[in-house]
């Protein structure tokens, strides 16, 4: 297959050799599963136990509220201990509400959806309204419920299913593992969600430094004719959506787009996996494969954990420290963020723990930028970094937006490459966020405006109907009410 | 206002580099056609580098002092050794101390420090410092002696290298000019250039024929570190394969300079020499590689590179060809780098997903 290049990009020390050759490993069930009403982007589910329940696993403990939500399900059979509020597995650490499960160690599966055994025979929404019921979120870190993406079927004409197998993050080997372990579910998944976006044709898109995941994929793939695997070159940030996409078809997704504009909807290859569990066994999401690296760590490895599990499980399970770690990430080391703690638990998007020396990480005081042009250079969205940055730093947050500031994926590259060690990603984050603020401050009263301007405009047309009313009186009532006076 | 980031943010992974460690490299490329001049002009050069580098430093600190900032850290950035250096590399090898120290005051507080310091001059602090000195003492700055390599007769001890360089006193026959002085002052008395070409060497104070291939391996007077185009060459391409820097400026210095000197030269070689000629000799390479290539004071966009170097070998030509001065280099890269802010703002790439005014590509074939 013809690739298309992507502009700039960077290639990063991979340490993928840490886990790469570790076969997934399942944790042993910890003592206790903390699972949070919100482990997606979107509205949190709504609690359905309360203490003392006793559920079964699977059983769906959180319903999602509306589309853009997911339920929550039992990771395991045991009690729910508690309904509180523990702290997030966000840098910020603020507490969320959370199910606290306590596992009796039998394990037992309550009962499941129906599996659906010709999934190619039913039409779109039923396999949507399975996803949806079986609570997936993109596996590859973003955490977008999976069904609302398959849901892109509807509006669009989808020409292309992408399964984004790069992995271009350095350490993570979780989806290099699953498609070299369990290439026929994922493709399995992947057929179910082409046929439910009545996409006719599936790319599989593996960067070149997996060549194992490559082979054993592409036997999978090869009884499938609409189905292809494709080698794309191992470069930072090449799993990015949009990037992929113009790897892949040659074509730009314009600005404030989605690549379904384009007629291609791309899918994690762990999502696909939990779509085939979903759709074939009528399996929720309650366990995901998670990549246990860095080298603070004692035995790095890959584990299969079921979500809620906490970090200091995972950690434990892998030998525990082998030096006090610099830093404690989840996600990839590019754009991954810092964990609060290890009492924090593993929820559906987390696809790496990394336990990182200050050595790796090579981090220093930022020096004075001497222009040298490396971000521009490696830019994969085409910005100047360094311009955006200085505008960024007199607080010209227009400024900074002209120059395409919202178009940034936060991928980190201009950080990585900066020798001067600036936290540019840092900057443009700061400086969404703030616009964002401000634009829903405008909103707000803009919002604001209009009522105020609605209510004037009401209660003039209610004095000018009453004036109306008024003089429409009969004589007598007049003289009447003169004489009231 | 927004500074270091309060709780450390990612990504957790970098490059293994730094600013030190690209001042580093570039000094390594530096340093074999430096020894080779230092050899080639003896002691007088040597006592020269030394002042002009080391009152670079001293002037780097005092400016640190009185700024404020922090002394040790900001000078192991090595940038105030490679102004130096690259100043001294161009100054008439057997000038006295003086330029050297006075060179260091233009380059490190004014066209340096004057505009915050490191990272922030719209000018190439060792140009400025040249040209500063060229206009202000042109008898001195054009004062080219011939090769005199150490350990060879004639070649000044360290004893009357003290001399020439602390008390001025240049010995008598030993002044030559330069290839392209040469060819100037001879046009100007009528004489054609091809034929000056031919003759020079003879006329200068070893008696070497000027072939091209002199002037590649530098045996032949000129600036402290410019003489030698082939050693230049080899750190240039050092760096690209470094990655210090890209292709994009040299080459289009480097390419602009000799597509004009041919064309012209094709045109009429009584007035015009030709474009080997030009990349030869004076200081064209190392500026090609060192000095317009200065990350600060050039583009940061590969586009705006390509203009950059395309200015610069222009302008070069045209002032080796027009001008009263005979070399132009650093004259065009200090008018290119008036010319760099406007040159990244009008040479900024397209965004992914944009076109090239900034708004959304059109949806193609939706329907």
């Amino acid at each position: 297959m013809k690739l298309f290049p992507i502009r700039g990009g960077i290639h990063p020390q991979y340490r993928k050799e840490l886990t790469g050759d570790c076969a997934i490993e399942a944790l042993p069930l910890p003592n206790r599963l903390y699972i949070p009403l919100q482990q997606h982007i979107g509205v949190p589910a709504e609690v359905l136990v309360s203490e003392g329940d006793l559920v079964s696993k699977g059983q769906v403990i959180a319903r999602r509220q509306g589309p853009v939500s997911v339920n929550q399900h039992a990771p395991t059979s045991g009690r729910v201990a508690a309904v509180t509020e523990i702290p997030a597995p966000h840098p910020s650490g603020l507490p969320q509400p959370t199910i606290v499960i306590e596992p009796d160690g039998a394990d037992t599966w309550g009962t499941l959806a129906e599996p659906i055994t010709d999934p190619f025979a039913v039409d779109a929404q039923t396999i949507e309204a399975r996803v949806a019921e079986c609570g997936i979120v993109g596996m590859g870190g973003a955490g977008f419920p999976s069904a609302v993406k398959l849901n892109l079927g509807i509006r669009h004409r989808i020409e292309t299913l992408l399964i984004n197998g790069a992995e271009c993050e350095p350490y993570l080997t979780c989806d290099d593992r699953v498609m070299r372990e369990h290439a026929d579910e994922v493709i399995d998944g992947a057929r179910i969600m082409a046929h439910a976006l009545h996409a006719p044709k599936i790319v599989v898109a593996i960067e070149e430094n997996k060549p194992q995941a490559l082979a054993i994929m592409t036997a999978a793939a090869q009884a499938h004719t609409n189905m292809e695997v494709v080698a794309v070159p191992a470069k930072y940030p090449m799993g990015s959506e949009r990037h992929l996409t113009l790897a892949i078809t040659g074509r730009e997704t314009p600005a404030r787009k989605l690549t379904a504009d384009l007629g291609v909807v791309v899918h994690n290859v762990a999502t696909a996996r939990a779509v085939h569990h979903a759709v074939r066994h009528g399996r929720p999401l309650v366990a995901r494969v998670v990549t246990v690296s860095g080298q603070a760590m004692r035995t790095p490895k890959n584990v299969e954990a079921p979500i809620g599990a906490t970090v200091s499980d995972l950690i434990a399970f892998c030998g525990g420290f082998a030096q006090r770690p610099e830093r404690l990430v989840q996600g990839g080391p590019m754009m991954g963020a810092l964990l609060p703690g290890t009492d924090v638990p593993v929820v559906k998007s987390t696809s790496g723990i990394l336990a990182l020396t200050a050595e790796e990480i090579n981090d220093r005081p930022a020096d004075p930028c001497v222009r040298c042009g490396s971000c521009v250079a490696i830019c994969a969205c085409g910005l100047v970094p360094v311009e955006i940055a200085a505008h960024v730093r007199h607080d010209d947050l227009e400024g900074a937006a002209r120059l395409g500031l919202m178009d940034c994926v936060s991928c980190g590259s201009c950080s990585w490459v900066c020798p001067s060690h600036i936290p540019l990603v840092h900057y443009f984050n700061y400086a969404k966020g703030a616009l964002n603020a401000q634009e829903r401050e405008r909103r707000k009263s803009e919002r604001t405006k209009t009522l105020v301007e609605a209510r004037a405009a009401r209660v003039e047309r209610i004095a000018a109907q009453r004036a109306a009313n008024l003089a429409r009186k009969p004589k007598a009532a007049v003289g009447a009410e003169e004489v009231g006076a | 206002m927004i500074g270091e980031p309060a709780t450390p943010s990612g990504p957790f992974a970098h490059t293994a580099n730094t600013v030190q460690r690209t001042m580093f490299m570039v000094l390594l490329a530096l340093t074999p056609a430096t020894l080779f001049n230092l050899y080639l002009f003896g002691w007088p050069a040597i006592l020269l580098f030394a002042v002009t580098v080391g009152a670079c430093v001293v002037a780097e600190a005092a400016c640190l002092v009185l700024a404020g900032k922090p002394v040790s850290a900001t000078l192991s950035d090595g940038s105030a050794i490679l102004t130096g250096w690259l100043l001294a590399m161009t100054l008439p090898p057997w000038a006295p101390w003086w330029i050297g120290v006075l060179g260091a005051m233009f380059a490190i507080p004014l066209a340096k420090h004057a505009f915050g310091g490191l990272g922030q001059n719209l000018f190439n602090p060792a140009m400025v410092a040249r040209v500063a000195l060229l206009v202000s003492f042109p008898v001195v700055m054009t004062a080219w002696v011939a090769p005199h390599p150490l350990f060879t007769t004639g070649s000044p001890t360290l004893n009357e290298a003290m001399t020439i360089t602390f008390a001025g006193e240049t010995p008598d026959g030993v002044t030559a000019a330069t290839a392209l002085g040469y060819v100037k002052t001879e046009l100007s008395r009528g004489i054609p250039v091809s034929e000056s070409l031919q003759e020079y060497g003879r006329s200068s104070a070893l008696t070497y024929a000027p072939d091209l291939m002199d002037l590649a391996t530098g045996f032949k007077p000129g600036s402290l570190g410019e003489t030698s185009a082939g050693l230049i060459l080899l750190g240039g391409i050092f760096l690209l394969w470094r990655r210090v820097i890209t292709w994009h400026i040299p080459v289009m210095m480097i390419g602009t300079l000799f597509v004009m000197g041919t064309l012209f030269n094709a045109f009429d070689p009584t007035r015009f020499a030709p474009g080997f000629f030009h990349i030869l000799s004076g200081s064209a390479i190392l500026g090609a590689f060192f000095i317009a290539t200065d990350y600060v004071t050039s583009p940061v966009t590969q586009k705006g590179q390509l203009v950059f170097g395309f200015g610069v070998g222009l302008l070069t030509w045209v002032i080796r060809t027009f001008a009263g001065y005979p070399e132009g280099m650093a004259f065009a890269v200090l008018l290119m780098n008036s010319l760099t802010p406007i040159i990244d703002q009008y040479t900024r790439p397209r965004m992914f997903g944009r076109t090239r005014k900034g708004e959304p590509l059109p949806v193609e074939g939706q329907r």
